[in-house]
């Protein structure tokens, strides 16, 4: 037998074709050939050949947060297209998504699952404005749902601030005239990889290869070059404030000094911090006690802030762990600093994987909107019903750390945040050791172990129902908030299951 | 001692937390005048409601002269105010005024002799006359200085060093030792520069001030710190106070400790230093001897 007839015999038991010969040569020099790439097409292009239909899931990540230009403008255009009935999977939304309120209005949206929602939007799904309510997962929890396939996307829509024409994506640009920066795409990368068509918007569009990458070619499917994808002057806007209220300033010392005294503040420590105002300063006194007793810790976690940026130039924090950055300075650190690794939300935060970061997580610092004498805490919804943020990773990281501390101050103006009842539970009292007031801290009878150091510390303790006690004795009783019965948000657990509903707010 | 505005019910409910060792609630030059009824109602609200705990509750009232002084005493008194701080004092006479006023209030509502004074001087008359208004009544708790009025007053401004301000100060700790009432100095009104402060408050601490006026709960630290004594002070204080006392048991009214001769100043400067050290929760008061 020849050696063709055996090749033919071997190609026909594996069902393959024989070996016809190389293609053509293409001669074109390799940069100009890269302009020619089929993925790069315009929006519109995008949308038709990513076979967007009535009723399909498209997703948005909102690392440019108060910033971001992408969601507006590419629902605008599926608008213009007459798509409807879609559901829009955001990791979040906030002020500047108020244009969505139309698109509710139209049908073109006509779900949203998210992490929170703030402004008009929020305002309006408050008082009812659409007929599914609005599914909350923490941003573990989504991380691991789009995963999973329960959190199915058929297109994700993604802006970079860089990217080459096959698709290699970057949260930053290393060309001069870079238009935009947003450092980590940790929300991103579970839509990369799992939705079933990737599109990358980008306000630079580089030459190949644009490595190290974030998103790779290989999930990517087109690439639309936008004038903008989002305003990095405002991803620092919206949740994070570099206080210097004083109150802040009090909870911050009081939420070192419990951190200093706790047990787990010692070398290879790692720490996770919020971004209201207290939790930052308190990392600004936790340095000064690194410096003193020469302790290092092994890894900050979550949203980094230049202030953690800062510890870690410094040598006191070995590595950053970065699901997204809180600022600019951060940002850059990714980009330029190999110890500094964006992490994709599943790696960061989920319940399901062993290996996320939060289970290795010692200390995290929280903040709430309210808490309850049950140790509850509420970030999403407001006292008065309605919803005014988002879940963010407080549930996943107080239930994964060795031990979580929530700074609440025990009134904001004439609303008490220490309440009988959570208006919404996100974070159940079980995973949260430590409440600190301005009025006095309280340790979870869960944990005897920390209340005994914090005394020891000269803390002062008090228990929930005095502090409770204290805002009615300076505020009065709350009048009752005017719910309706309609269900205008779902709050999902950590395990999927569903932890709380939040009713529509009459006028 | 902190001063809040009168008009500003946020900051008069939280002024507890920051443990000041007193709070001004200011009727006067931060409620402008279309706002003082609302402010008076307010401080009268608030000194019946909020609990202070240890707090000296302090009001600034405006003049006597003024359509509003008269209406400020009746509020505050009745509100049951641990001191009344009247503004712009410049004369013994005005002291005496301001406790016929307050007497009428509290024989009306039967508790007489309750309400204490503070003065605070804003003038070259006031300064001129500090140890007569020091020594005017016997309500009189302390004298305070006012360096806003007091330099544009004389014509000059104020500057990081205070040279402007000595003889005013030296005046006043003079004038409030003389009549054996407390002295507290003016505010810093520049947040961003700590460092200055600082400097400020262990200048005026030299010269013999009891305190320190603030307008920001974050100044309250470094008063703090500066008028903590330090734990060397306070060991030395306490031998001191030790060999004193051994010395009176034996009979003996002459000692030395480390070779040094103990005479009466040193011992009545030690029993201070333990004082506020007590005052500054640094010892407990069992260790006071």
């Amino acid at each position: 037998m020849t050696n063709e007839q055996l090749i033919r015999e071997a190609a026909a038991k594996l069902g393959k074709k024989v070996y016809q010969g190389p293609g053509q040569k293409i001669p074109t020099f390799r940069r100009d050939l890269q302009k020619e790439s089929c993925k790069v097409v315009s929006l519109e292009e995008a949308i038709r050949k990513s076979g967007l239909k009535d009723g399909m899931t498209i997703s948005f990540h909102h690392h440019f947060r108060g910033g971001d230009k992408i969601v507006n403008m590419v629902v605008d255009k599926i608008a213009e297209m007459g798509i409807k009935g879609l559901t829009l999977a955001a990791s979040s939304l906030s002020d500047v998504h108020a244009p969505l309120v139309g698109h509710i209005k139209n049908g073109v949206i006509s779900k949203i699952t998210t992490s929170g929602v703030r402004g008009e939007l929020a305002e309006q799904i408050s008082r009812g404005l659409m007929d599914e309510p609005v599914i909350f997962r923490s941003h573990g929890t989504r991380g691991a749902a789009v995963a999973s396939g329960e959190l199915h996307i058929d297109v994700a829509f993604l802006g970079a601030p860089s990217c080459d024409p096959l698709g290699n994506a970057c949260g930053y640009s290393r060309s001069e005239n870079a238009k935009s920066i947003c450092g980590s795409l940790g929300y991103a990368l579970p839509d990369a990889r799992y939705a079933d068509k990737v599109v990358i918007l980008t306000d630079d569009l580089v030459p190949y290869p644009n490595t190290p990458n974030s998103i790779s070619e290989h999930d990517v499917d087109y690439v639309v070059v936008v004038d903008s994808v989002g305003d990095s002057s405002k991803i620092s806007s919206g949740a994070i404030r570099d206080s210097k209220n004083p109150r802040d300033i009090l909870l911050a010392r009081l939420a070192a000094k419990a951190i200093i005294n706790s047990g787990y503040f010692k070398d290879g420590f790692s720490i996770q911090t919020g971004t209201g105002g207290a939790a930052l300063a308190a990392v600004k006194f936790i340095r000064e006690s690194m410096i003193e007793k020469g302790i290092k810790a092994s890894y900050a976690l979550g949203g980094i802030t230049a202030h953690m940026v800062k510890l870690h130039e410094e040598g006191l924090i070995e590595r950053l762990i970065d699901v997204q950055s809180f600022d600019k300075v951060a940002a850059e650190s990714v980009k330029n600093d190999p110890a500094h690794k964006e992490v994709a939300s599943y790696e960061y935060a989920s319940g399901m994987e062993p290996g996320s970061a939060v289970h290795y997580l010692d200390i995290v610092i929280l903040s709430a909107l309210e808490v309850d004498v049950n140790f509850n805490a509420n970030v999403l919804v407001g006292s008065d019903g309605i919803i005014r943020g988002a879940i963010g990773g407080h549930p996943d990281t107080a239930a994964d750390s060795a031990l979580s501390i929530v700074v609440c101050p025990l009134l904001r103006g004439r609303i008490p945040c220490i309440v009988d009842h959570v208006t919404t539970l996100i974070t159940p009292g079980a995973s949260v050791d430590v409440v600190i007031t301005e009025y006095g801290t309280v340790v979870n009878p869960r944990r005897p172990e920390i209340a005994e150091r914090l005394k020891a510390a000269g803390m002062k303790l008090v228990d929930m129902q005095y502090l409770r006690d204290c805002a009615r004795k300076i505020i009065g009783e709350p009048a009752p908030i005017p719910f309706g019965d309609k269900v205008v948000g779902v709050v999902l657990g950590r395990d999927g299951s569903v932890q709380d509903v939040i009713r529509n707010v009459l006028k | 001692m902190m001063f809040i505005p009168g008009n500003n019910p946020g900051m008069m409910q939280d002024a507890y937390i920051y443990g000041p060792d007193s709070i001004m609630l200011d009727l006067e030059d931060s409620v402008t005048m279309a706002e003082k009824d609302a402010a008076r109602l307010l401080v009268y609200n608030a000194l019946k409601t909020v609990d202070y705990g240890n707090i000296e509750r302090v009001v600034r009232i405006n003049p006597l002269s003024t359509p509003y002084g008269k209406k400020d005493v009746e509020a505050v008194v009745k509100a049951g105010v641990d001191v009344i701080r009247m503004p712009k004092t410049e004369t013994a006479d005005e002291v005496r005024e301001l406790e016929a006023e307050i007497l009428k209030v509290e024989e009306e509502i039967g508790c007489v002799g309750r309400t204490q004074i503070m003065a605070a001087i804003e003038s070259a008359l006031g300064i001129v006359n500090a140890y007569q208004i020091a020594s005017a009544s016997s309500r009189m708790m302390g004298i305070a200085l006012g360096a806003e009025d007091y330099t544009a007053n004389l014509k000059t401004m104020r500057s990081n060093e205070g040279i402007e301000l000595q003889l005013a100060r030296e005046t006043i700790v003079v004038a409030a030792r003389a009549a054996g009432i407390s002295c507290f100095d003016t505010v810093f009104s520049n947040l961003e520069d700590m460092e200055i402060f600082r400097k400020e408050v262990e200048f005026i601490k030299t010269l013999g001030f009891d305190g320190k006026s603030i307008i920001n709960p974050r100044q309250i630290d470094v008063v703090n710190e500066v008028f903590t004594p330090t734990e060397k002070e306070i060991a030395k204080a306490q031998t001191i106070i030790a060999a004193i006392k051994e010395a009176r048991q034996r009979g003996s009214g002459v000692i030395s400790v480390n070779g040094k001769m103990v005479d009466r100043p040193v011992v009545i400067r030690a029993e201070r230093i333990i004082a506020l050290a007590v005052a500054a929760g640094v010892i407990p008061e069992e260790d006071a001897l």
